[in-house]
């Protein structure tokens, strides 16, 4: 398999995140030919790369872009999305952490593109060290004049600062990503007008994933149809690939998209740990999980996940062995996603909870057969009904558990049903989540 | 009013405002200030933000309330904050939940008596690879196990 690495080029020399070490070893290269492209061209090139946003929703990056209305005489903002919460995520701190430098070159190429000139860098509170990191790489590369006024004599100004969360896994979205930098809870935003008309401070704004903007540079540099011949002709380029759970070698690659995803385990996570596999969460804990049947024909690429009915996601993949209690792995995601709903839509602050208390009641074998269909039943009336995905995202799993493992759920249930008032006494109660 | 930023830190906050073209959006990074300075945010604190910003209290007390590393209580020194979500589940995290319980005596939301340690229990902590993860104020632990998390917290101790 020969293709170029994009992302993690330089994830092993050592001190990289020091502009000295860095300009070594390549990084602001794209900037000259950049600034001898018009804006209109960049968008064109990153059209031409086809690349999806690389956060999850998979959303090509150059149509978002082009969605900036061409007469706009507001300032149009770029934020970058570096609030990675998305259960089983954990590669876009990488960049951040040994390549911050590559981040901020393409914010440049990025900000350049759709003619903005302030970006801001939305990053989750909990990840303090690569604050600090990226803080001093910002210092760096201003001192430099690569941020600044008049970059590199090109005559564009761009200025980029730091944002950070504070722990609420919402932000990610990115309407309340954007009511976050506003100083307001993140709360979502009704859509539309979407964010490239009317985002942050009423003004055009592009939102895009870290992984997605630290790519820009290479399609610059080497021009979309070269990026598009990477991967397959949906999935193109490269995406860091991460493993976590049952697994003998738990980490994250840089990978062309198209591999098998046995393929994957066996040559880089080095197998299911503990037993044979079981499930797989292919994209984040909101895509829905699939058995290991379901794995012996899926490709690590958008098209093959969406014939299996699942997401590519944010590349993150969970495996669980066959010793897995699937009840009490979705209890983790149902308390996860009721406890970051951000409470503003009914089907969404109640669904989530409500699924996470009837969990905990089908783990105290408190419940029947019954309550396992009432868990579909609560998924589908969440799904589509609120202002943004979240609901969704607890409404797949908890569905694609529940019928892909019903044996497993079917252990912890009474096959009698129990007086009607008396379900609805207990599913009222309002118990701690915890 | 007994809370203030020192000259220094308004300075600071101020350079941050820079950053913004509306005051309101300093709300967050003032909190943090706010945080780091007086090690939590009081109501007092809250007041004091609100006028710094100008924004009600409200809108200052829904945002403290909203984001969860904000602390509305004193923490202990080493603020132990355990990820318990379906990777970490996976690998552990209930053994090293088990732990904090029963060897330091600390329920989720509690500080020790002597204030070393509090204990809040949090979601993804974005470290999925090196399960089981316990984030002790800033900085990340990571492939835990009870053995090692055992060696950390005598460490924290004798550091005192």
């Amino acid at each position: 398999m020969d293709f170029p690495l994009i992302l993690t080029k330089r994830f092993n020399i050592q001190n990289n995140h020091r502009l000295e070490v860095a300009l070594q070893h390549g990084a602001y290269s794209s900037l000259k030919k950049l600034f001898s492209m018009k804006p209109e061209e960049v968008v064109e090139e990153v059209k031409k790369s086809n690349i999806k946003g690389r956060g999850g929703a998979a959303f090509p990056t150059g149509v978002k872009w082009a969605f900036i209305p061409k007469d706009t005489k507001k300032p149009i903002y770029l934020c970058v999305n570096a609030d990675e919460s998305e259960p089983g995520t954990f590669t876009d701190r990488y960049v951040m952490e040994y390549d911050p430098h590559l981040l901020i070159e393409g914010i440049i190429c990025s900000a350049y593109a759709i003619k903005s000139h302030v970006a801001y860098i939305y990053i989750r509170g909990e990840y303090v060290k690569q604050y600090k990191i990226l803080n001093e790489a910002l210092n760096e590369a201003r001192q430099a004049g690569y941020i600044g006024k008049n970059i590199l004599g090109s005559g564009f100004d761009l200025e980029v600062w730091i944002h950070r969360g504070a722990g609420a896994y919402i932000c990610g979205e990115e309407t309340g990503l954007i009511e976050s930098i506003e100083g307001k809870k993140g709360q979502p935003r009704i859509k539309p007008p979407f964010p490239a008309v009317e985002g942050l401070f009423g003004c055009p704004t592009i939102v895009n994933n870290v992984k997605t903007i630290a790519q820009v540079p290479w399609i610059v540099e080497n021009g979309g149809e070269a990026f598009a011949k990477i991967g397959t002709k949906e999935s193109t380029g490269t995406n860091i690939f991460g493993v976590s759970g049952h697994v003998n070698n738990p980490g994250y690659w840089e990978l062309p998209f198209g591999m098998h995803i046995l393929e994957f385990l066996e040559k880089y996570a080095k197998g299911v740990k503990g037993g044979k596999l079981k499930a797989l969460i292919p994209g984040g804990s909101s895509t829905p999980v699939l058995t290991a049947k379901e794995c012996e024909d899926l490709y690590l690429t958008y098209e093959s996940m969406r014939d299996h009915g699942t997401f590519l996601g944010t590349g993150g993949m969970i495996v669980m062995n066959e010793h897995t209690d699937m009840v009490k792995a979705l209890r983790t995601l149902t308390r996860f996603y009721s406890e970051e709903s951000c409470g503003q839509c009914t089907p969404c602050r109640e669904g989530t909870s409500w699924l996470d208390r009837l969990l905990k009641r089908i783990l105290a074998g408190e419940a029947t057969t019954k309550e396992l269909d009432l868990l579909i039943e609560i998924s589908d009336n969440m799904e589509g009904r609120t202002i943004c995905a979240l609901a969704a995202a607890c409404a797949m799993p908890v569905r694609s558990f529940v019928t892909k493992f019903r044996a497993d759920f079917e252990k912890y249930v009474k096959p009698v049903s129990i007086p009607v008032s008396k379900v609805a006494e207990k599913i009222i109660t309002h118990e701690p989540v915890a | 009013m007994a809370v203030k930023f020192s000259e220094e830190v308004l300075k600071e906050y101020e350079e941050i405002a820079s950053h913004y073209p509306d005051r309101k959006a300093t709300l967050l990074p003032a909190l943090w200030l706010a945080q780091r300075e007086f090690g939590y945010i009081s109501e007092e604190t809250m007041e004091y933000i609100a006028e710094l910003v100008g924004v009600p209290y409200t809108r200052v007390y829904e945002v403290v309330e909203f984001y969860t590393m904000y602390q509305k209580k004193k923490p202990g020194k080493y603020h132990l904050q355990l990820c318990q979500t379906l990777s970490c589940y996976l690998v552990g995290a209930e053994e090293i939940r088990n732990y904090i319980e029963e060897k330091l005596n600390l329920k989720p939301g509690e500080v020790t008596p002597d204030g070393l340690f509090s204990f809040q229990l949090v979601e993804c902590l974005g470290s999925c690879h090196t399960a089981p993860v316990v984030q002790i104020n800033d900085d990340y632990y990571e492939n835990l196990n009870v053995e090692k998390f055992d060696q950390i917290i005598k460490e924290l101790k004798n550091k005192g």
